[in-house]
């Protein structure tokens, strides 16, 4: 019992970094069916610039409050991420629109394979670690010695998570950008007809997408303390397959998806074993796809008429 | 030519491959009146549209557009003579809508159009469709969301003003309590009646509706008959018209075009071409007591 306390406690954690990340995926499928491989690797750069960041913040301009120091680190790492994204739409995705539809698909994978070696020059290939920080932690219950902890880390990633999907949803549900992004969606040509700058609207898919992985990638190097250049391909791909799990192109799908994807790899490596935790994430994509393709919350593909 | 035209068509013609679709159209459409284009089935009716809203570039002729009163047609020439595609005169402006990509010739020259088949976004409310259509002007009111985001009172009185006109169509629609219902939802003769307000919402000065009483029962294209003449009448938009149904077409357009087999072989006010021999010829057909005589005449 306290096991599973403990592992839903962490579940939940690696779960919101996973629903974060899935949200870019999902939206740029619902926006223009590409998956965009390149999205793990975006999250892992995100990383990385928030690793810069806060090394900039604490060493050099010596700022001590944690609090105003995540809130630097994650604004720098949302508006750098953001602009890689964009460059990267406008460079590899946008110029192949109109072509055949596996052409983006490979230049995303190239993106993907040109930013982790990027990487990995400029910024070395070991493990890069950052001052450990939030390190109390309140205990929950106690039995036999077992504690069951809440790391302050963990609060911190939940309401971050939680206030980060609270502007999102607000973003897409109610304003005007976000009802542009459903039109094109829906029906890109009938959306330029009514006057929505189409390019310009997926334009800002691809940065909302990017300042979400990026507001997961800065959690995520603040839970493990720790990034390195190959980061983004494994939590990329588990992302990918929460969104596939929740039904591509639904959000709430996705943030459910992350959350289950993340459930059921801590309860993996609890109860079976730790080793075997990524072959349990990817044996639920493979299922997912023969079993329900539309995913927990999709839409049944509906032909067009 | 009438000096109060609002759109030239003028030796329009429209070839794919070997086949030609449109040969040599001229005619023009009013200002505030509603002008129809009748034809049988492919005559070439939605390939006029076509050209008109930039789906299609013409192969050859021109298609023009005025906005206002004050851009004189006498410009036109000129115009046609420079590498551009409008010109500003004092409030006015003129039109070359086959030099413009489609969205330009929505966003800019402000044509609206509507398909034959629904294109409704179906996942989106009533409400939502009629607001994405304003869409520009409530861009450039909220700087591009970010003022929208934090909630400055430009942006609150633009986003007003929009559910404003919204409201105003729902209720001329008769769809005001269904608003906030999937598009999708709604019975066919409502989604073609939110279709055109929802192109009514781009703030048109000439809409163009492809036949827009397509399966609709007798009392749903009597409603439309009310709409379509309201927005002439309330409104003032000209209406540019394609229909099949020749009870709409017949009771509410100023202007008659008969096309048939891509060339005009008739043209004029309804009554003179609902008595056009060739028009009957062609497509409107003798009544059926008529048809009994003759065969009887010939001992069938």
């Amino acid at each position: 019992m306290e096991i599973f306390v403990q592992q839903l406690i962490n579940g939940i954690t690696l779960g919101s970094i996973y629903g974060l990340i899935a949200i870019g995926y999902t939206m740029v499928f619902g926006i223009i069916g590409m998956v965009n491989f390149a999205h793990g690797d975006v999250f892992m750069v995100s990383a990385f610039v928030a690793l810069i960041a806060s090394l900039i913040l604490t060493t050099w301009l010596g700022i001590s409050s944690v609090f105003l120091s995540l809130l630097i680190v994650l604004i720098c790492a949302m508006l750098i991420t953001s602009l890689i994204s964009w460059t990267i739409e406008r460079l590899a995705y946008r110029p192949l629109r109109g072509s055949f539809r596996l052409a983006p698909l490979i230049s995303a994978i190239g993106m993907s394979i040109f930013l982790m070696n990027f990487v990995q020059v400029a910024q070395g290939p070991r493990n890069k670690p950052i001052p450990p920080f939030f390190q109390n932690v309140i205990v929950v219950m106690e039995k036999d010695g077992y504690e069951v902890t809440l790391a302050y880390k963990q609060i911190v990633i939940w309401a971050v998570t939680a206030i980060l999907l609270a502007a999102f949803w607000y973003l897409v549900s109610k304003t005007s950008l976000g009802r542009a992004q459903r039109a094109c969606e829906q029906d890109q040509n009938m959306a330029s007809l009514v006057g929505v700058d189409v390019d310009r609207t997926i334009s800002v898919t691809f940065i909302i997408g990017a300042a979400l992985a990026a507001v997961a990638g800065t959690l995520y190097l603040m839970y493990y303390g720790v990034v390195s250049f190959a980061d983004g391909f494994v939590p990329g791909i588990k992302a990918f397959t929460a969104a596939v799990l929740g039904g591509i192109g639904s959000l709430p799908g996705a943030l459910l998806g992350g959350l289950l994807i993340g459930l059921i790899e801590t309860m993996w490596s609890a109860y079976f074993s730790i080793d075997y935790k990524d072959v349990a994430a990817f044996s639920i994509l493979v299922v997912t796809l023969i079993f329900l393709p539309q995913g927990l919350l999709g839409r049944p593909e509906v032909e067009k008429v | 030519m009438s000096s109060d035209a609002i759109l030239r068509v003028e030796h329009l013609t429209m070839r794919f491959g070997g086949l030609v679709a449109v040969h040599d159209l001229s005619f023009t459409a009013k200002k505030g009146e509603i002008t129809a284009l009748i034809g049988p089935n492919g005559a070439g009716k939605t390939t006029v549209f076509n050209c008109i809203t930039g789906f299609y570039k013409p192969s050859e002729g021109r298609v023009a557009l005025r906005h206002g009163d004050s851009a004189q047609w006498d410009q036109l020439e000129s115009l046609t003579a420079s590498s551009l595609r409008s010109r500003m005169h004092g409030d006015g402006a003129l039109f070359l809508l086959e030099r413009m990509p489609d969205y330009l010739v929505t966003q800019k020259a402000r044509v609206a159009r509507t398909f034959q088949n629904i294109r409704l976004f179906r996942g989106m409310t009533v409400l939502e469709n009629l607001l994405v259509a304003q869409h520009n002007s409530l861009m450039v009111a909220s700087g591009f969301t970010l003022f929208g985001v934090l909630g400055l009172p430009n942006y609150a009185r633009a986003e007003h003003a929009a559910v404003d006109k919204a409201a105003m169509w729902l209720e001329k629609i008769n769809l005001t309590d269904r608003a906030d219902d999937p598009a999708g939802d709604l019975p066919y003769g409502a989604q073609r009646r939110l279709e055109i307000a929802r192109a009514m919402c781009t703030d048109p000065v000439l809409l163009c509706l492809d036949e827009p009483a397509a399966g609709l029962n007798p009392r749903e294209s009597a409603e439309l008959n009310d709409l379509l003449l309201s927005i002439k009448n309330e409104i003032k938009t000209s209406v540019l018209l394609i229909e099949h149904d020749m009870s709409v077409v017949m009771q509410i357009s100023d202007h008659v075009i008969v096309l048939d087999y891509g060339t005009k072989i008739s043209d004029g006010t309804r009554d003179q071409v609902r008595n056009d021999p060739k028009v009957i010829a062609a497509y409107l057909g003798v009544d059926e007591d008529e048809v009994a005589k003759a065969e009887a005449e010939v001992g069938l």
